[in-house]
């Protein structure tokens, strides 16, 4: 006979004892002395008991479930290792995506790894404590097996192996950085809207569903297993954004003109992030499975809806940037890949023009942009490239103080003109690629004249490697920060002609020929 | 206004009975399937029941072990022994 025996303790009863039972009051210094930066943003706290975290992950269970996840990974990584499994993607072109996402993303987690860390430290109560702390283990671990599924490509192909130092230094990745430092030098709770609700609910659905979907369909299992094993964390991540979220506005009445002041910024500053992960998903896929517009409905406009209708009971609303986002979704993965396009020598990985069937389904998935405003681009860049022209745009980029993008979307309402705004501050111009961005800079200008922006120091000589007079007379920035980048020549260029092409090729026909 | 919860899974032998109980118990569920994953959308609200899985799966099974397969989700979460439950404007 089947005797059951009934477990001891409820979830919800498990979750109290160990968690908010285990902590306590200090005794020896006064609370707000122990935990001061829960103040100073103005949020105002009442009774921190009544924040849960929905999943009642306990740390013993939560240790459990992650060591499986990781048994699980690192399995089909040595399997996809031993078997010469980055032979098996679609197109050697496929590779480039891997680079962008080496560069761009493990430093991001490791500077979330930091953020929930210190976060976990500051805030008051034991729920909102265990749930930074868990985080920041999962933040640490997507930096880490993020590297190391792709460590195995950089055994074969060019540009990865300096991605570490490049993160903080070339143009390219500093919007991602500069999405951090703003979020990491916040308070608190501006930290919470920043990474947990705008960068999980918004950013990491389009990163880990769509393109890692689109990884799989691509044959990269390495990069499938680390992203949905990363995206497996993410369902609590943004839990624990919303749970915060609904805490603030349920705590105080005079949080809300805050936390909506969080929501409208960070929500624009992940949307202008997301310009380069959709280019990912409409140009660098060789076999796509949705394009960046599609997702963009699903994951933010029809999710976005949903969660804002819901939170409009406390009074919140739309961001104010959601109309021109759904405008630029037409217009933004394009004006990027051109962007990297024409600077074929100041990036780790290759470009190229898309072949005919990739411009068609780009026809196709952009019925309203993509002939107008863009075909003809490429069409004109493919003819120049293959009359020995290829073009090749040699000067620094203008970037936005705020995002850090380089300055080259389109001014709202019309597609045909690059949008530029200024702002003087203190006798000197700083210059913006949007509206929201400008705002945001006129809201802290004390923060943001901080920012890190690659071409200003280039020419400020500051990008020089070491030995280089950069007072000589005949000094010229550009000459240098290649070398101050460690770039790779046999990583820059076009993907047409490179080293990468000839051994993915010659590789291949070894793998299925004797 | 409806709004739709959402859940999203890898695809293995654990979830195709998880997105089977899914199914019998969110009447209006939508599956779309993409590569190496699976989304249920429910307008609403969308429950896993623990009983409906375990008898699709033919064994125990524990809720917190959708941990294991989840890749994202969408509305406020609820969850206790028995049901993980996901809903908007409720």
């Amino acid at each position: 006979m089947d005797m059951k025996t009934s477990k001891k303790l409820g979830l919800k009863e498990r979750y109290t004892m160990m968690t908010r039972d285990l902590a306590w009051d200090t005794t020896y210094q006064p609370m707000d002395k122990v935990f001061p930066q829960v103040g100073y943003e103005g949020i105002k706290i009442h009774d921190w008991d009544k924040w849960e975290d929905p999943f009642r992950l306990t740390m013993d269970a939560y240790w459990k479930y992650q060591a499986e996840k990781e048994r699980k990974l690192y399995a089909i990584l040595d399997a996809f290792n031993q078997n010469n499994g980055h032979l098996s993607v679609t197109d050697g072109r496929y590779i480039n995506v891997l680079k962008l996402f080496l560069g761009s993303t493990p430093p991001l987690e490791l500077m979330a790894a930091r953020g929930f860390s210190m976060v976990g430290r500051q805030m008051v109560g034991a729920g909102p404590r265990v749930a930074c702390q868990m985080q920041a283990v999962d933040e640490y671990r997507h930096f880490q097996t993020q590297i190391h599924s792709i460590s195995n490509y950089n055994k074969f192909y060019n540009g990865m192996d300096e991605f570490a130092h490049q993160q903080s230094r070339m143009w390219y990745l500093s919007d991602g950085k500069s999405f951090f430092d703003d979020a990491i030098t916040a308070g608190p709770f501006e930290f919470m809207v920043a990474i947990g609700f705008a960068f999980e609910y918004v950013l990491t659905n389009i990163l880990f569903v769509p393109f890692i979907s689109g990884a799989a369909y691509n044959g990269d299992m390495a990069a499938m297993t680390v992203g949905f094993s990363a995206q497996s964390d993410e369902a609590r991540h943004m839990t624990l954004g919303l749970e915060c979220i609904k805490f603030m506005l349920e705590q105080d009445p005079d949080n809300l003109a805050i936390v909506q002041r969080w929501i409208d910024k960070w929500t624009w500053r992940g949307t202008r992030k997301l310009a380069s992960v959709g280019m990912m998903m409409d140009y660098m896929l060789p076999k796509r499975i949705m394009s960046f517009k599609e997702a963009w409905e699903i994951y933010f406009e029809q999710n976005g809806a949903a969660l804002f209708t819901d939170l409009a009971r406390y009074g919140v609303t739309i961001p104010k940037c959601f109309a021109q986002t759904v405008e630029e979704k037409e217009h933004v993965t394009h004006q990027s890949w051109l962007g990297f396009y024409m600077k074929p020598e100041s990036t780790p990985f290759h470009t190229w023009i898309p072949g005919p069937d990739e411009l068609d389904w780009l026809s196709e998935k952009y019925p309203n942009t993509f002939d107008k405003y863009y075909r003809p681009m490429y069409e004109y860049l493919d003819a120049q490239e293959k009359a020995g022209n290829r073009f090749n745009n040699k000067t620094q980029p203008m970037n936005c103080q705020v995002c850090v993008n380089t300055i080259k979307y389109n001014e709202p309402g019309d597609p045909m003109e690059m949008c530029f705004r200024e702002t003087v501050y203190q006798g000197e111009k700083f210059h913006f690629c949007s509206g929201h961005c400008q705002e945001i800079f006129e809201d802290e200008p004390e923060k943001y004249i901080q920012t890190y922006i690659s071409s200003h120091q280039a020419l400020q000589g500051n990008c020089a490697p070491e030995g280089v007079d950069t007072h000589a007379p005949d000094f010229n920035p550009g000459s240098h920060i290649a070398d101050y980048w460690r770039l790779d020549p046999r990583a820059t260029g076009d993907f047409n002609g490179s080293e990468d092409q000839k051994n993915f090729a010659a590789w291949r026909d070894l793998a299925t020929k004797n | 206004m409806t709004s739709n919860a959402f859940i999203a899974f890898q695809t293995n032998d654990v979830t195709r009975s998880i997105v089977e109980a899914i199914v019998e118990d969110n009447p209006g569920a939508i599956v779309v399937e993409q590569p190496a994953m699976v989304k249920i959308d429910v307008p609403d609200r969308l429950v896993i029941r623990r009983t409906s899985v375990e008898e699709k799966l033919g064994r125990d099974f524990d809720l917190q072990e959708l941990q294991l397969h989840l890749i994202t989700i969408s509305g406020h979460l609820d969850e206790t022994d028995d049901e993980f439950t996901l809903s908007w404007n409720s």
